[in-house]
């Protein structure tokens, strides 16, 4: 016998991953710094600020403490022009991504640029971080990023 | 070392959507016909190991599942990596060089149609600082794209011969998902999909499997007429920040290539992984392929890219002309990875 829909016991069910990560000392005080609106780096074993910030260096390994403050504006390295954003990217309307080596830095980090349109796009030209209005330590408290020139 | 060698290769058709066929149903046939080709039977050989992604199926553990399609009872020794099936063929061939099998069978599979290919290879990138973000795979082989475009001789139209080559190629294949003759002029006024790169810069999206059986020395020599010899396998890896990296270079190709011994003797073919134009490219230069060395006569991941079988296809495409007699010496290449982060070279010879 199938009891009344009142009687029968249900439960959400919700398909995820329920993990909890530590983001560790080099993430954890890079998202830490986003959150007060402050971009940091660390040093390379070969002296490179690595922004970014990684716990250990790319090449030899070892472990990095060094952290520096770099800018918040810097210059496009390379650049891809989207016209039909996908639903969970950063702007709903054509941008670019670019890799943006920030002012102090010595490489680049990925994130999109709200250009307007692809012919305001190239290497080299310089842009700086729209920060989201409320920061929470994730990298999406940098919105995108926008030409310095109006 | 101990002689190793690649005696049978079988794949699935590569097609856009297998439909209701589910993973061991597009594998059943491919691991039997391997099997066949190589007279040996599952319970003779030493050890089995697979590629694939659970990102794929959207299931954890859905490889287990794969095991049905071979047949586990009596109990196999088994083994799987979340890679490409090319780095299961590396830990076969480790497992061989121990001493602690004589054969193996080596499988993979990719069933991309289900799901957005595109957003689930973002789940591959740092959780941190670029997964959240959602740069999808062509947006991200665009940006190195641009990088070669800007810093080298090379322009669009290469990319787009890259793309009609390979589809041309494919005409012979008949497993091959995308083939034709391609007008270059046309394919150049087609507009682009993630700028610079245009459609036929990018893979397509495939549904597919491959299977390789390996044998060691006497037995090689014992079940197949003219085994192909892997006379050199490695695999290297770069940073996971895309931004520390060079994008318009493959360090870690130059160096598999120097360590498999690529540069050792002439080649007569090379099958190359590159899922996207440009990066084929930056592979020929990374191996300092001369002209002459056929590329892709399969059509490559051009043509048919099941994602995780696709490098295993290239080492068995390689293997097939030499088995075949048509070539001697060939080099196979497969990679992983966003803008080619981890690359393999696999060496195979004639006797």
């Amino acid at each position: 016998m199938v009891p009344p829909p009142e009687e029968m016991l249900s439960a959400g069910y919700a398909l995820e991953y329920t993990y909890t990560r530590s983001v560790g000392p080099a993430i954890g005080r890079f998202l830490t710094g986003l959150r007060e609106r402050r971009i940091e780096g660390v040093v390379g074993s070969d002296g490179r600020v690595i922004v970014p910030p990684t716990g250990y260096d790319p090449q030899t390994g070892e472990t990095l403490e060094n952290f520096v403050e770099v800018g918040s504006a810097g210059v496009v390295t390379t650049w891809a022009w989207v016209s039909e954003p996908r639903s969970n990217q950063p702007l709903q309307h054509p941008f670019a991504w670019a890799l943006i080596k920030l002012d102090g830095a010595d490489t680049a980090l990925l994130h999109a640029v709200d250009a307007g349109d692809e012919s305001r796009m190239s290497t080299g030209m310089r842009v700086r971080a729209r920060w989201r209005e409320e920061t929470t330590g994730h990298i999406r408290d940098l919105a995108c990023f926008e030409p310095e020139a109006a | 070392m101990r002689d190793v060698a690649v005696v049978s290769f079988a794949q699935a058709p590569n097609v856009r959507n297998a439909g209701a066929m589910n993973e061991v149903e597009i594998l059943m046939p491919v691991v039997a016909q391997a099997l066949e080709k190589s007279t040996l039977t599952l319970q003779e050989i030493g050890f089995t190991c697979s590629g694939s992604s659970d990102y794929l199926a959207g299931a954890p553990f859905s490889f287990v599942m794969a095991i049905d399609a071979i047949g586990a009872w009596p109990p196999i020794s088994e083994s799987h990596v979340e890679m490409d099936g090319a780095w299961a063929l590396y830990e076969a061939w480790v497992k061989i060089q121990h001493g602690a099998a004589d054969s193996a069978l080596v499988y993979s599979f990719g069933k991309s149609s289900p799901g957005q290919i595109r957003d689930v290879l973002a789940l591959q990138l740092d959780p941190y600082y670029m997964a959240p973000l959602w740069p999808d795979s062509v947006s991200l082989a665009a940006l190195q794209a641009r990088a070669l475009l800007e810093s080298s001789a090379y322009g669009e139209k290469d990319l787009a011969e890259v793309a009609a080559r390979s589809r041309r190629n494919a005409q012979s294949n008949p497993k091959a998902q995308l083939a034709g003759d391609f007008d270059l002029a046309a394919l150049l006024a087609e507009p682009y999909l993630v700028s610079p790169l245009r459609k036929h810069d990018c893979p397509p999206i495939t549904d597919g499997a491959s299977a390789v059986v390996l044998a060691a020395g006497d037995l090689a020599r014992r079940i197949c007429e003219r085994p192909a010899w892997i006379r050199g396998i490695d695999h290297r890896i770069e940073p996971h920040a895309l931004g520390v990296r060079d994008l318009t270079r493959s360090p870690s190709t130059e160096l598999a290539g120097e360590k498999a011994g690529a540069a050792q003797g002439p080649l007569d073919l090379a099958e190359l992984h590159a899922p996207f134009t440009h990066q084929e490219l930056i592979l020929r230069d990374a191996l300092g392929l001369k002209e002459g060395v056929e590329i892709n006569p399969s059509g490559g991941a051009l043509a048919a890219n099941p994602v995780m079988a696709a490098g295993l296809a290239r080492i068995g495409e390689a293997a097939s002309r030499i088995l075949s007699g048509s070539a001697n010496r060939a080099l196979a290449h497969a990679t992983s990875g966003p803008c080619l982060q981890q690359n393999l070279v696999c060496v195979l010879e004639g006797e």
